[in-house]
């Protein structure tokens, strides 16, 4: 177990060192600077301003040291200057943080709500009209954009309540209530969309654990039918919905990238477009890298939690 | 040359070749009475691509051309599904979006699926510390969110068409060529695949030749399932203005520019271009996933 976490850890740093290197290639290519966007309204950049502020912000410093400098950096837990606030980069991130952790959350709650039962459903009544009815509605889930989604749900409180959801964060020592409706809406509009994958993992896991042997001995046994769907066939399905729980989380923060612009909360996502639309390096490489560490931690714990939920799975070592 | 019998004997060997050949009209009803589902998809896929193709015939309007006199007209006679903020028919926009959102799906979706299929194959069939190394790159491309990795290429290469299709193709390569290198190892054992090894085929003949051709299911399968989420990421890309620049309709641009601002007023700036965007996915993920269902039987239900 601790060498195969260990290898686990090794491969995940490789992972991480790679990643780096690709989206700090992928921002140097990119056409203009920080210089070109802060003059742009201007149009014309006097070169030995221009020269003063590379030189200030070590953008004149061969690429190669750029990166080796940002390496260093993180090494030492500093993230760096933001270009346009002019503040440290963790300064900037650290409030964001909490706001789409607790999207996430949310969502992720939401879709397993969601998907869970649904898919334990339809796979109880295979090939009914109840279980194509629900096939249709999660991948129905899978086709929308969930940022058009969330428009469509503000648009109809609007038209059916007159209520207009708050345009500005909310922090829940303010008004809890305003707090968890604004964070509802778009985890409900996020998590419909996780919860059709989870939906659709759940009903073939669970179609192949009916049809097996102990199943059939638990319904001879007598035993009441809810108790042998969801007691003793859902514990042996959800193993490979855990997986995709994990996967989706990656999938989950992609799509908070939109849903935090539609619903205007201060979430890292929504902070990282509008670094992106900067070229604000420190921004958004190290926001890129702490999304690629949650991603890729969260898949390394979603790996060992099934050795924890189903006792067959060892790990070497 | 002695390559040719054993050609011959791949033929057979393809499932293609097992079920005969059917005319298409006889294969085409077969399916829409085995998956009418996957027919309804089908039939959306179809009646998108035919809306791309007669985008100048369908229209009512200049796509991009003003009308300062009839802004956020409602829906009516004289504009189908009502204007937007410049005065613009949105139903002309729409049938004009259809073009781009197809043209960066496909092209985007081909350019991942191939250039990821190629890694999988090569890597799949070459194994050892090619397919160990290979992998790893791969994995350093699939541990970002979709969404974000495309983001981050649209934004360092530029607004135009042509970089929004790769910056939405890259992200697909990983995924791509996981697949087609899962059914190249299963393929790699087989017995034909040894009898033109033993026959001196050279290798990358083989693969290519005879190992290539026997993915064509899985491979396919992939492309749809692929298509609908490439429209989202176009969808997305554009909504926050990183994808395809004006004045090209793009349905996730009409989402954006107007919508927020003028939704209260005109929510039908909203609405359409939205069920345009889910149309299109529904459709390509309903016939992806009957088409799966038919050719990858191992993945059925899934």
């Amino acid at each position: 177990m601790k060498t195969y976490i260990a290898q686990r850890l090794f491969v995940a740093g490789l992972t991480l060192f790679g990643m780096s290197v690709v989206i700090f290639a992928l921002l140097r290519l990119a056409p203009g600077d920080i210089v070109d966007v802060l003059f742009s309204a201007a149009g014309y950049v006097d070169p030995s301003e221009r020269q003063l502020i590379l030189e200030e912000l070590g953008l004149d410093e061969p690429v190669w040291k750029q990166y080796v400098t940002w390496i260093a950096q993180i090494f030492t837990g500093d993230l760096g200057k933001s270009y346009r606030y002019d503040l440290p980069a963790w300064e900037i991130i650290k409030p964001l943080i909490p706001v789409t952790v607790e999207l996430a959350i949310l969502a992720t709650i939401v879709s397993v709500l969601l998907g869970v039962p649904a898919g334990v459903m339809s796979a109880v009544r295979q090939d009914t009209g109840f279980d194509y009815a629900l096939r249709v509605v999660s991948l129905a889930g899978l086709s929308m954009p969930s940022f058009w989604l969330g428009m469509v749900i503000i648009l109809t409180l609007v038209a059916w309540l007159g209520w207009i959801p708050p345009l500005t964060y909310v922090s829940p020592r303010e008004n809890f209530w305003l707090h968890s409706v604004q964070f509802l809406l778009p985890a409900l509009a996020v998590g419909y969309r996780s919860s059709a994958l989870i939906m659709r993992i759940t009903r073939s896991a669970m179609l192949e654990v009916l049809r097996e042997d102990y199943i059939r001995t638990a319904w001879a046994k007598g035993q009441a039918g809810r108790a042998v769907v969801w007691r003793h066939a859902l514990k042996n399905a959800i193993l490979p919905v855990v997986t995709v729980i994990g996967i989706e989380f990656a999938f989950l923060i992609g799509g908070l990238v939109v849903t935090e612009t539609v619903f205007n909360l201060p979430g890292v996502a929504r902070f990282l477009v509008e670094a992106i639309l900067w070229r604000d390096y420190p921004i958004v490489q190290n926001l890129v890298m702490i999304i690629a560490i949650v991603v890729i931690f969260t898949n390394l714990i979603v790996d060992l939690l099934y050795g924890v939920l189903d006792p067959r799975v060892r790990y070497g070592g | 040359m002695a390559v040719r019998p054993i050609g011959a004997e791949i033929e057979l060997t393809r499932p293609s070749a097992v079920t005969g050949r059917a005319s298409l009209s006889t294969v085409v009803t077969r399916f829409a009475r085995k998956k009418p589902l996957g027919a309804l998809g089908g039939v959306l896929m179809v009646i998108m691509a035919l809306t791309a193709v007669f985008a100048d015939v369908l229209d009512t309007y200049d796509p991009i051309a003003t009308d300062a006199a009839a802004t956020l007209a409602a829906p009516g006679p004289d504009h189908w599904l009502g204007t937007d903020h410049l005065g613009r028919d949105i139903y002309s926009r729409i049938v004009h979006g259809a073009r781009v959102s197809l043209i960066v799906g496909i092209a985007s979706t081909l350019l991942g699926s191939v250039l990821g299929g190629v890694i999988g194959l090569l890597s799949g069939y070459t194994g050892g510390k090619v397919d160990l190394i290979s992998q790893r790159l791969l994995d350093i491309l699939q541990g970002l969110p979709l969404l974000v990795l495309a983001l981050v290429m649209s934004a360092s290469l530029g607004p135009s068409v042509q970089n929004v299709i790769i910056a939405i193709s890259i992200p697909i390569i990983p995924r791509a060529s996981r697949v087609i290198r899962a059914s190249v190892l299963a393929i790699r054992e087989m017995q034909f695949v040894e009898a033109a090894r033993a026959l001196g085929t050279a290798h990358l003949r083989i693969a290519f030749r005879h190992v290539l051709p026997n993915t064509v299911g899985p491979f396919i399968v992939l492309m749809t399932a692929q298509l609908g989420s490439a429209i989202l990421v176009e969808a997305a890309l554009s909504f926050l203005g990183l994808g395809v620049p004006e004045p090209y309709p793009s349905w996730g641009r009409m989402l954006s520019v107007s919508a927020a601002e003028y939704a209260q007023k005109a929510p039908h700036l909203v609405l359409f271009p939205g069920l345009a965007i889910s149309l299109a996915v529904f459709g390509s993920n309903l016939f992806g996933d009957a088409l799966r269902d038919t050719l990858d039987p191992r993945l059925r239900g899934a």
